[in-house]
């Protein structure tokens, strides 16, 4: 009795339509993988620019680089998302000030994306960095050897080829980048965090808003696993498979 | 070490950096570092951070142990149970984790009737204790996969060996399969330890008064933005280059056999 009435109360905080929260937690859910998503984006591009930046730059390039992902990966996120949302709404609004603009509002999932990208790109550079140094010389030598420009190289030999080594981590990578947006509800931005304690503050459901956006973390990082698992099948095709 | 620097190139960077650092602390605003009770919070801030961390490492890897042993070697009952804690916490945000015990789970308990009378209603009211719990399990969960590998890659003719002498199945494990797993894991558990340090910041979010919080509430005060978050920065690279030298030490003092 008591707990059929728990149920149907709980199912009513949890319907989709306006007085149950439901909506507002898919809408922070997808708020949450359109950030995470950018970020692994912008996080790879860094990575594979950093990454052969740090395996065939200069020395300086070199030194810079170990710098950028020695300390983005010795501070906490947390305190690395609020220095650079400070300084990139900062540095946006005095540019657009210098041109003569009005200051804007920086939209929450632009700074997400840039803030989480940069936090990714350090982690990415060391991932892809690795497996690019994991890549047989002498596929790359022979490619060398027939005349191949550097950039036809990277396309046809060296990334296809490090693609399936750098899988792991970079699953690891996205997964890291789900659940960090988390920590962007510090700056008050809507993701699925951030909407959760909204509905639970305003119900005072606590436990059953928590949990119920555990379960869909938990779903995104299950669906996710099981989407990389398959992706890294695919890469490994024609492989010999490993076998210890 | 400090030979490395003394390449021109490096000298000219060091002095670039020299510069920046001087002009923050010049045209920076740190008046507040000088107030005696920013003072006294951020060495309390400091300590409860340290004090976090370590707690957490060590609750944390004690729960790992068995996790890993079940999920490595143990029957289904044990296996599955411990593989589903291990995915549920690596899988969701700490920060949400966080939220669901403490004010999840605790606002559930003074619905309980008579527990504001009992001896553990203190506890159950202080943030302080959600903190240490949600940490310990955060390290439970990603250590526990850690270790589950570590008890497997025992070669197994050190555990057949040692059946072979006739030892009790605890000796053997207090012995031999303990301690090789533990060396094993010794480079990785640098690392997580300085992942754990990162994750201490995220308890200010349930109001424990760790170095996070501190800076938080200084700028919150002061509507100073961006020197506590350096001071922060500071801490935290400072607290990570040490974890790395402990580690760097532990891992000398055990021998090394590469095969």
């Amino acid at each position: 009795m008591l707990s059929g009435a728990l149920l149907s109360s709980t199912l009513d905080l949890l319907a989709l339509n306006p007085p149950g929260w439901g909506a507002v937690l898919l809408w922070g859910l997808w708020n949450s993988v359109l950030i995470a998503a950018g970020a692994f984006a912008l996080g790879l591009v860094i990575g594979t620019l950093g990454a052969y930046g740090k395996l065939y730059g200069g020395p300086v390039t070199k030194d810079l680089l170990a710098v950028y992902t020695t300390v983005v990966r010795a501070v906490p996120e947390l305190i690395l998302i609020l220095i650079l949302y400070f300084a990139v709404t900062d540095a946006m609004n005095q540019g657009l000030v210098a041109l003569g603009r009005e200051k804007v509002q920086i939209s929450g999932l632009v700074a997400g994306i840039l803030v989480l990208g940069v936090v990714q790109g350090a982690y990415a550079t060391e991932v892809l960095r690795g497996a690019i140094l994991a890549v047989p010389s002498g596929q790359i030598e022979a490619a060398r050897a027939m005349g191949m420009s550097p950039l036809l190289l990277a396309r046809r030999v060296t990334l296809p080829l490090m693609l399936a080594l750098a899988l792991p981590g970079l699953a690891n990578l996205w997964l890291i980048a789900t659940k960090d947006t988390a920590l962007l509800a510090v700056v008050g931005f809507a993701e699925l965090t951030q909407s959760t304690r909204q509905a639970a503050s305003t119900t005072k459901a606590f436990f059953t808003f928590y949990a119920a956006a555990g379960v869909l973390y938990l779903g995104v990082s299950i669906l996710s696993t099981l989407a990389f698992a398959w992706v890294e099948r695919r890469a490994r095709r024609g492989q010999r498979p490993v076998s210890g | 070490m400090i030979r490395a620097l003394l390449i021109p190139r490096r000298l000219v960077m060091l002095a670039i950096l020299m510069v920046i650092v001087a002009l923050v602390a010049i045209y920076g605003r740190w008046d507040w570092l000088g107030n005696p009770k920013y003072q006294a919070l951020i060495v309390r801030g400091i300590g409860n951070t340290l004090i976090l961390l370590v707690l957490t490492m060590a609750i944390g890897m004690a729960l790992a142990i068995p996790l890993g042993l079940a999920q490595a070697v143990g029957p289904w009952y044990l296996a599955y149970p411990a593989r589903a804690f291990c995915s549920v916490i690596r899988g969701t945000p700490l920060l949400l984790q966080l939220f669901l015990l403490y004010y999840g789970i605790g606002s559930l308990f003074p619905g309980i009737p008579g527990i504001r009378d009992s001896w553990a209603w203190p506890y159950l009211r202080d943030a302080w204790y959600y903190a240490v719990l949600g940490l310990s399990l955060s390290v439970a969960g990603y250590e526990g996969e850690v270790m589950r590998g570590a008890f497997r890659a025992v070669p197994h003719g050190q555990l057949e060996a040692a059946r072979a002498m006739g030892m009790p199945r605890l000796t053997i494990f207090r012995r031999i399969w303990l301690p090789q797993a533990l060396h094993r894991v010794l480079p990785t558990l640098g690392g997580e330890t300085v992942l754990q340090l990162k994750a201490t910041p995220l308890v200010a979010m349930i109001t424990v008064v760790d170095i996070y919080a501190v800076a938080s509430r200084v700028r919150s005060e002061t509507l100073i933005t961006y020197e506590p978050l350096m001071l922060l920065a500071v801490v935290y690279m400072a607290i990570t280059g040490v974890i790395v030298l402990i580690f760097r030490w532990f891992e000398n003092r055990v021998p090394q056999r590469v095969a």
